[in-house]
């Protein structure tokens, strides 16, 4: 592990009952890298991603954030951190999910400023600050006052990855960002997200858009049944003569 | 008798039955929610301790409730129970609505979609926070229509009070009418009712209009 390193996971498993979904998943990410993580539906991609956010309890394998120890099974056994080293380790990811998951009862501000002022980041009025600016540049400047219900999709999730940037995450994490958009929408949202990657924001993105993948990322992970079947750069993946990501990504594209 | 000195001796128990209605609900909507943590505790026998009590307190007259609370202090410790009246209304009518607030409470909680829980867990919002600002907010406007609801059986459950001889408005009609062989107290308590419900609809409309705002 080099020191650019921002996040290791090692042998990440995880299982559902009878089910094993994460079977053995490991996969580290430098500050600055964009990784794509791509797969057939049901092959683990949200679930593993759900684990490194600690949204769920891996079974096995270790989460380490910059050196800092989320968990490990160094031991034998699984052990999370405590607590409070938890909440320190939370600070280092934000997390876009499909749904959006806004504040409905909120003002897109306040959407944006109450994470902020809460974890003591900045006062209220500076929160507000960041927001506004976080609002224009992803051309939402009008919409401070707004709340989610009135808003479109792609409008909610460019409001929803405002609120993930302004809680300054040295990763943000993206669970399929523009699956529940309709296709007019997706654009914009996208856009956003490959504006980030220009900056140098450290993204891993679950998505379907092969083209989207191709352009922005770094690296393309190809998950299946649990486990990482290949990666590599866009160009080692869409030449690759590997049937089943051939099978994947042709399906993909022909829709 | 004057209808000036009926309406005096009616009046006094319209304050007695609006006191029950305000105490009742002072107390009973927080117990409520406490009652609905219990009922959710991952402590199972807390959980289903709690679960008895709703089914008990929804499953029998709230009557027979009133009776029980007023006498146990004398059968069961063997109390004299001198001015234990009010307060005995004040905590059966409390604990019997706690019971119907909680489950209403928990239905509302039950809506709230997850990812509400998730995102605000991955903004680092503590538990605490979480519920107060988060979903709490959220469950007072899916529940207000079904409060309402219970508000306004509450205000003709009051009546009730008149088992335990209380001077409420019913107790006091049902005297003055039996006395004068007259049926007019009646229907002034009728429209006393009518009225407050009236007042307690309009209340609770402008609530949720305000709870509109989203
Ligand atoms: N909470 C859960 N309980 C039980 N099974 C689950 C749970 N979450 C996910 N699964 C199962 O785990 C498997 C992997 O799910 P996951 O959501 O990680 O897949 P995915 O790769 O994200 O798929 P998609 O592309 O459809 O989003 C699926 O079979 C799913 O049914
Ligand atoms: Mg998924």
């Amino acid at each position: 592990m080099d020191n650019n390193t921002l996040l290791e996971i090692r042998n990440m498993r995880k299982s559902f009952g009878e089910k094993e979904v994460l079977k053995d998943i490991s996969l580290t990410v430098e500050r600055g890298e964009v990784v794509s993580i791509i797969g057939p539906s049901g092959s683990g991609k949200s679930t593993a991603l759900r684990c490194a956010t600690l949204l769920e309890r891996m079974d096995g394998g270790s989460l380490i954030y910059e050196g800092h120890v989320a968990a490990s099974d160094e031991s034998g056994t699984i052990t999370y951190a405590d607590k409070q080293q938890l909440k320190k380790i939370r600070n280092y990811f934000g997390l876009v999910f499909q749904s959006f998951n806004l504040f409905p009862h909120y003002s897109v501000l306040k959407n944006i400023t109450e994470p902020v002022v809460l974890s003591g980041r900045a006062d209220k009025a500076e929160a507000a600050k960041w927001a506004v600016s976080l609002l224009r540049r992803l051309g939402l400047e009008d919409k401070a006052d707004a709340y989610p219900g009135s808003l479109s999709g792609g409008q909610k999730q460019r409001v929803s990855i405002a609120r993930a940037l302004a809680m300054q995450p040295d990763v943000l994490f993206f669970d399929e960002p523009t699956s529940a958009l309709d296709p007019e929408l997706t654009g914009e949202v996208l856009r956003v997200i490959k504006t980030l990657a220009t900056d140098h924001m450290t993204m891993v993105i679950v998505t379907h858009e092969m083209k989207f993948a191709r352009e922005v990322s770094d690296r393309i992970i190809f998950m299946e049944h649990g486990v990482i079947h290949s990666q590599g750069t866009p160009e080692e993946l869409f030449n690759s003569n590997d049937e089943r990501l051939n099978a994947f990504i042709g399906k993909l594209e022909s829709v | 008798m004057k209808i000036s000195v009926m309406l005096e001796q009616l009046s006094s128990g319209m304050l007695v039955s609006v006191e029950i209605f305000l105490l009742t609900l002072l107390f009973s909507l927080p117990l409520g929610l406490l009652v609905t943590f219990g009922r959710r505790s991952k402590n199972r026998i807390l959980s289903s301790a709690v679960k008895f009590y709703i089914a008990i307190m929804r499953g029998t007259p709230l009557m027979l409730q009133l009776i029980v609370v007023y006498f146990a202090p004398f059968y069961v410790f063997g109390l004299t129970i001198n001015g234990f009246r009010f307060p005995a209304i004040i905590i059966a009518f409390s604990i019997n609505y706690a019971a119907y607030f909680a489950e209403i409470y928990r239905g509302g909680i039950e809506a709230i979609p997850k990812g509400q829980y998730e995102a605000a867990q991955v903004l680092g919002y503590n538990r605490v926070q979480t519920f107060f600002r988060i979903i709490f907010p959220q469950v007072i406007r899916i529940i207000l229509p079904s409060v309402t609801n219970e508000t306004i059986t509450l205000v003709k459950d009051t009546s009730l009070a008149f088992v335990l001889a209380q001077a409420e408005m019913f107790t006091i009609a049902k005297q003055i009418a039996a006395k004068e062989a007259s049926v007019g107290p009646l229907m002034v308590a009728g429209v006393f009712y009518f009225v407050f419900n009236y007042v307690v609809a309009f209340i609770m409309e402008r609530i949720e209009k305000k709870l509109n705002y989203y």
